[in-house]
C-alpha cells in the first residue's frame, strides 16, 4: 500500500502535510487563520480533489457534482438526529450514501460523453435540488432545511449520556468539532491529508494512466481490450464519495443541510476551483479551493467604505470613480468577480495556476520537466 | 491446408450503407502464421471488411469466426481480447502521452483483462511491463524518444509507435490498415523492415496496402476485392497473372 | 376535455419561450459548432432591455399642486411620466405598450452584444474543446447576470401587459367548446408571437441566399468553407441573429414573469434540454421539443397528476431528457453522433 512512490512523491507529499497541519501559522499574516475558514480550505479541497480525478484524469465534465455534496450533508445530519452525536458513523454514511448516488447517476450519465454527459449530470443534480425542495420535505425539512432539534433520538446517545440542555455538538469521542475550535480543523486536515494520498495513489497507479489514456484517445482504449465503462465508473464514484465526505464534513462541523447546497452555481464553483488551480495537477485543486475561498471572504466583507478607506491617497475624483468600478466587484459583487475570474483563467491560462508556476519555474533556469505534466509525471515515475 | 489451420474466417459477410453495397457475400480465409493482404481499388470496401473484424461495424449478413469463436454480438474490446488487434489507417495513439505510456497501456490490456481495478500498485512498480515496453520501442526504432509526448511523432513514427503498442500484445491475427500510406520512400522502406522482421515471428497477419511493392514483398497470399467482392485470391503469382486482376486494379495501379 | 385543452394552452406559450431559446441555441452550435452556456443570458437581457425601456418611459416629472393639501397640510405632489406631460394621449399609448415597444430598443441592442460576444470572445474558441467553450461562456453568463443584478437589484421587477391585453380570453368560445377555457390574452399573444419569430427565421434560412449558406454550413462546415464564401462573417451574424431571437423572447416574456437577474440560468437549463431531446443541431427539433416539454410540464403540474406521482412538476422535464438520451441519443430530430467524441 505504501510501497513504490517515488522520493519526489514522498517529498510532495511530506510538504503538503506540514503544509495543512501549520495552516493555522502560515496564514496568520493572510488573516485567514480562524477554525471557520481553515475548514472551509480543507472541505472544498476535498471537493475539488475528488472531482479532479473525474474531469482532470478522464476529461469528462460534471455539472452536478455538488448533489453529492448535498447527499452527504443530509446524510450525516440523520446520522446525527437518529443516531449519535459521534462524526465517524455519520461522515461513513454520508460516503456511502453520496457512493450510492454516484453509482446510480454514474451508471446513466456515462452512457454518453461530451456534452450529453455534462447535460446529463446537470439534469440529474437539478432533479435532486428541486426534490429536496418538493416532495421530498420529509426528508429534507425543505427550505428551512436539515437542523438537530431537542426532539431527535439519537438512540445510541441516549443509551449512554443523558442529554444536556441545548443542541448538542458533533464531537470525535469527546473532541468537540462542531464548537467552532481548532479541533474540528485538524479533523478536517487530517482528512484531507488522507484524501490527498489517495489521490496521489491513484495519480500514479496502473488505474490513473488507464484515466488519462481514456481521456486521451477512447476509441483506442476499446481497440487495445479495455472495457472503459468500469474504469469511467469508478473514477466518478471515487470522486462522487469524495465529494460526500466533503458534504459530510461540512455536516459535521456545523450540523444542518440545505438543498441550496446542491445547486447549479455549486457544481459550477467546483468546477471553477479545479482550472483555476490546474485541471490534473495533484496540489492544484486543492489550491483553487484556498484561493477561491480565501477571496470569498476577503471580498465578500470588502463594502464601499473599507474601499474608500483603503483608497483614500487617490484625489477625490479619481478615487470616487475607482471605488465606483471596484465595488461590482466585492461585497455582494463576489459573484462578479468569479465569474471574470473564471473567464480570464480559460482564456489566457487554461492549465491555471500550477501552469502559470511551471511558466515561471520555466522562465528561471531550465525548469523543462515541467513543460509537459503528463510526461513529467512518467518520468518521475521512471526514476 | 486443413481445417484447424484457419485463424480468422469470414463467411458470406453482407453490409450496405443505405444504397452502397460495401460487402457483397465476402469469404476470405485466413490460414495461421500467413500474412494474407487484401489489395483493390479505392471504395473497395476493404477498410469496412477490417471494421467488421474488429467489432466497429455488425454485417447484415454472415459472421466473422476467430479461431473457433464467432464474433456476432462481442464488443470490440472483447475481440481484442480474444486476440485481434489492428493498426489503423490515420493512427490512433495517446497523443498527450509519453510513448512509454502508450506501449505500457496495451501491456497491462494484455496481462489485466479489460477492466481492473489497479489503484493500489504505482506504475512505476511494474518492472515487466516497462522492460516489455522499452523492448518494443527498441524494435521499432523509438526508444530514444520513450519519455517524448507521442503527438510530437512525425506521421510515420506514429504509425511505427502504434505498431509496437500492437506488437507488445503479442496478438494471434494483426490487422494493419495501409501501413505505409502517406510515408516517405525512407520510412516505407524501413516499415517493410519492420514487417519482415516481424513476419519471422510467425503472427498471422491480415494487411491493406495500396503500394505493390510492399505487398509482394511481404505477401503469401493475397484477396483483391473490387466494388465489395472477392473477385480473385491466391499466391501472389497467381494474381499477378489473373486478367481480371489486372482489368480491375493493377492495371490503373501502373499506369 | 376542456382540461386538457387548458393544459396544452398553458403549457404552449412556455414552450414558445423554450423554443425561441433554444433555436437559437442549436442555431449556434449547428453553424458555429459552439456550445454556448450564456445563451440563457441573452434571454435574460432581452427581458430587462424592456424593465430598462419601462423605467425610462416612467421618468415622472413632479408638480405641486398648491390648491390642494394633504392631512399633514403639506401640498399635494402630483407626479406625471415626462412622456405624457411631452405627447399626452400618445405618450400614454405609449407606456401601456411599453413592453411590446421595447422590441425596437431588444433588437439593436442584442445584436450589438451579440455581434460584440461573437467577435471578442467566441471566435476564439471555435477550435478549443467543447469544454474549455462551455466553461468560458459559463463564466460570461455569471458576468453579465451578475451586471444586471447591479444595476437592477435581485428582486422580479413585474412588468404590466397592455391594458387591452390583460383580461382573459374567452378561447373557447373562440374553438366552439363553451366558455369553459380562459386563457389569458398575453398568452395567446406570446404563443402567435413565438410562432412568427420562429416562422421568420425558417422563412431567412429557406428563402434568402444566406439562409441557405448558413443551412450548407449546418450540414458540412469544411466544404462551405472551401468554397471560398466568407464563412466568418455570416458566424458573426447567425450569432447576433441568435442573439436577437432570445432577446426579443425575453422582452415578450416579461408580463408572464416578472425577471430577475437569474432568470436567464433557468431558462438555459431547460432549453439545453430541449435542444438535447430535439437534437442537437437540428432546428425543426429543437423548436418540436420546445412545445412538446413546455406541455409535458404543464400537464405534470395539474392536480390530479401530482397526486398519482408527487414533485413530478419539478422533475418532468429532466426525466424526460435523461430517457431521451439513453433511448434514442440523437434525440428526436437530430443526426447521429453529433458531439459524441
Amino acid at each position: 500500500m505504501f510501497g513504490n512512490l517515488s522520493r519526489n512523491d514522498w517529498l510532495l507529499f511530506a510538504g503538503f502535510s506540514i503544509a495543512v497541519l501549520t495552516a493555522p501559522v502560515i496564514l496568520q499574516p493572510l488573516g485567514a487563520a480562524y477554525p471557520a475558514i481553515l475548514e472551509k480550505f480543507c472541505i472544498f479541497g476535498i471537493f475539488a480533489l475528488g472531482f479532479n480525478i473525474l474531469f482532470g484524469l478522464t476529461g469528462y465534465l460534471s455539472f452536478g457534482h455538488a448533489a453529492f455534496i448535498g447527499v452527504g450533508s443530509y446524510a450525516a445530519v440523520w446520522m446525527f438526529k437518529l443516531l449519535t452525536m459521534n462524526v465517524l458513523p455519520a461522515i461513513i454514511f454520508g460516503m456511502v450514501m453520496a457512493g450510492f448516488f454516484a453509482v446510480v447517476i454514474g451508471y446513466v450519465s456515462l452512457r454518453r460523453s461530451g456534452i450529453y454527459f455534462s447535460i446529463l449530470t446537470l439534469a440529474f443534480a437539478q432533479m435532486c435540488y428541486n426534490t429536496a425542495y418538493s416532495v421530498l420535505t420529509p426528508l429534507t425539512n425543505g427550505e428551512t432545511g436539515l437542523q438537530l432539534t431537542l426532539r431527535d433520538p439519537r438512540i445510541v446517545d441516549a443509551m449512554f449520556i443523558t442529554p444536556g440542555s441545548g443542541l448538542p455538538r458533533a464531537s470525535l469521542f469527546g473532541l468537540d468539532i462542531s464548537g467552532g475550535g481548532f479541533a474540528g480543523f485538524y479533523f478536517c486536515a487530517v482528512a484531507l491529508i488522507v484524501c490527498f494520498f489517495l489521490s496521489m495513489r491513484i495519480f500514479r497507479s496502473p488505474f490513473g494512466m488507464m484515466l488519462r489514456a481514456i481521456k486521451s484517445n477512447q476509441h483506442r482504449m476499446r481497440y487495445t481490450g479495455f472495457n472503459t465503462r468500469p474504469y469511467l465508473l469508478s473514477a466518478f464514484v471515487i470522486s462522487g464519495v469524495y465529494a460526500g465526505l466533503a458534504g459530510s464534513l461540512m455536516a459535521a462541523t456545523d450540523p444542518l443541510a440545505g438543498a441550496e447546497r446542491m445547486q447549479w452555481t455549486a457544481s459550477g464553483e467546483v468546477v471553477l476551483m479545479t482550472i483555476l488551480g490546474g485541471v490534473g495537477t495533484l496540489v492544484g485543486p486543492v489550491l483553487g479551493a484556498v484561493v477561491i475561498k480565501y477571496f470569498e471572504n476577503i471580498f465578500s466583507s470588502f463594502s464601499e467604505r473599507t474601499l474608500h478607506g483603503v483608497l483614500g491617497f487617490l484625489p477625490d475624483g479619481i478615487e470616487n470613480a475607482v471605488v465606483e468600478v471596484l465595488s461590482l466587484f466585492v461585497g455582494d459583487g463576489w459573484n462578479l468577480t468569479l465569474g471574470a475570474v473564471f473567464m480570464l483563467i480559460v482564456i489566457f491560462l487554461p492549465g491555471g495556476i500550477m501552469e502559470g508556476i511551471r511558466r515561471i519555474m520555466g522562465m528561471f533556469g531550465k525548469g523543462g520537466r515541467g513543460d509537459r505534466p503528463a510526461v513529467a509525471n512518467q518520468a518521475q515515475a521512471a526514476e | 491446408m486443413s481445417i484447424q489451420n484457419i485463424v480468422l474466417h469470414v463467411a458470406d459477410v453482407s453490409k450496405r450503407f443505405g444504397g452502397l453495397h460495401a460487402l457483397t457475400d465476402v469469404d476470405l480465409q485466413v490460414a495461421e502464421g500467413e500474412v494474407h493482404a487484401i489489395i483493390g481499388p479505392n471504395g473497395a470496401g476493404k477498410s469496412t471488411l477490417l471494421n467488421v473484424c474488429i467489432g466497429r461495424i455488425r454485417p447484415d449478413h454472415g459472421h466473422v469466426i476467430f479461431d473457433g469463436e464467432t464474433l456476432d454480438r462481442h464488443e470490440p474490446h472483447e475481440i481484442n481480447q480474444l486476440g485481434v488487434s489492428r493498426v489503423f489507417q490515420t493512427p490512433e495513439i495517446f497523443s498527450d502521452l509519453s510513448l512509454l505510456d502508450n506501449v505500457m497501456i496495451p501491456a497491462f490490456a494484455r496481462r489485466d483483462g479489460a477492466f481492473r481495478f489497479n489503484a493500489i500498485r504505482a506504475v512505476a512498480g511494474e518492472g515487466d511491463i516497462r522492460e516489455a515496453a522499452e523492448y518494443h520501442l527498441q524494435d521499432v526504432g523509438l526508444f530514444e524518444r520513450r519519455l517524448d509526448e507521442a503527438g510530437s511523432l512525425s506521421r510515420g513514427d506514429k504509425r511505427r509507435l502504434e505498431l509496437a503498442m500492437c506488437l507488445i500484445q503479442k496478438p494471434k491475427l494483426l490487422l494493419l490498415d495501409e501501413p505505409t500510406a502517406g510515408m516517405s520512400r525512407h520510412d516505407t522502406n524501413m516499415t517493410i523492415e519492420l514487417l519482415k522482421r516481424i513476419k519471422a515471428r510467425g503472427m498471422t497477419k491480415v494487411i491493406i496496402e495500396h503500394d505493390m511493392h510492399v505487398v509482394f514483398s511481404l505477401a503469401d497470399r493475397i484477396s483483391v476485392l473490387a466494388q465489395g467482392k472477392v473477385i480473385a485470391g491466391g499466391s501472389p503469382e497467381e494474381v499477378r497473372g489473373n486478367p481480371r486482376v489486372r482489368e480491375a486494379y493493377l492495371g490503373e495501379a501502373q499506369e | 376535455m376542456d382540461a386538457i385543452i387548458l393544459q396544452i394552452l398553458n403549457g404552449l406559450d412556455k414552450g414558445g419561450a423554450y423554443a425561441l431559446i433554444a433555436l437559437g441555441l442549436t442555431l449556434v452550435f449547428g453553424t458555429l459548432g459552439v456550445v454556448n452556456f450564456a445563451h440563457g443570458a441573452l434571454f435574460m437581457m432581452g427581458a430587462f432591455c424592456a424593465v430598462a425601456f419601462n423605467e425610462l418611459l416612467t421618468l415622472e416629472t413632479v408638480t405641486v399642486d398648491p390648491t390642494q393639501t394633504t392631512a399633514w397640510g403639506t401640498a399635494v405632489e402630483i407626479r406625471t411620466p415626462y412622456i405624457e406631460a411631452w405627447l399626452g394621449d400618445f405618450g400614454h399609448f405609449l407606456l401601456d405598450y411599453s413592453v411590446p415597444a421595447s422590441i425596437l430598443l431588444a433588437i439593436p441592442v442584442m445584436l450589438v452584444v451579440g455581434v460584440a460576444m461573437e467577435r471578442g470572445l467566441i471566435r476564439h474558441f471555435y477550435k478549443r474543446p467543447h469544454s474549455d467553450q462551455i466553461l468560458v461562456t459559463f463564466g460570461l453568463a455569471i458576468v453579465i447576470q451578475e451586471i444586471i443584478k447591479h444595476f437592477f437589484g435581485a428582486n422580479p421587477i413585474p412588468q404590466p401587459a397592455p391594458a387591452a391585453f390583460s383580461g382573459t380570453a374567452s378561447v373557447g368560445q373562440l374553438i366552439g367548446l363553451g366558455n369553459a377555457i380562459p386563457y389569458p390574452w398575453w398568452r395567446l399573444i406570446y404563443l402567435l408571437f413565438s410562432l412568427t419569430v420562429i416562422g421568420s427565421v425558417f422563412a431567412f434560412l429557406r428563402y434568402t441566399t444566406y439562409g441557405m449558406v448558413v443551412r450548407a454550413g449546418m450540414r458540412d462546415r469544411e466544404t462551405v468553407g472551401l468554397l471560398g464564401i466568407n464563412i466568418e462573417q455570416r458566424f458573426t451574424v447567425v450569432f447576433g441573429l441568435a442573439a436577437v431571437v432570445a432577446g426579443v423572447a425575453g422582452v415578450m416574456y416579461t408580463p408572464i414573469l416578472p425577471p430577475d437577474y437569474h432568470l436567464g440560468m433557468e431558462f438555459l437549463v431547460l432549453s439545453f434540454v430541449v435542444v438535447v431531446v430535439g437534437g442537437m443541431g437540428s432546428l425543426a427539433g429543437a423548436v418540436a421539443a420546445g412545445f412538446l416539454l413546455g406541455i409535458l410540464q404543464s400537464f405534470a403540474s395539474m392536480n390530479e397528476v401530482k397526486n398519482i406521482v408527487p414533485g413530478i412538476d419539478q422533475i418532468i422535464i429532466y426525466l424526460v431528457a435523461v430517457v431521451v438520451l439513453l433511448v434514442r441519443p440523437r434525440g428526436l430530430m437530430g443526426r447521429s453522433g453529433v458531439m459524441e467524441e
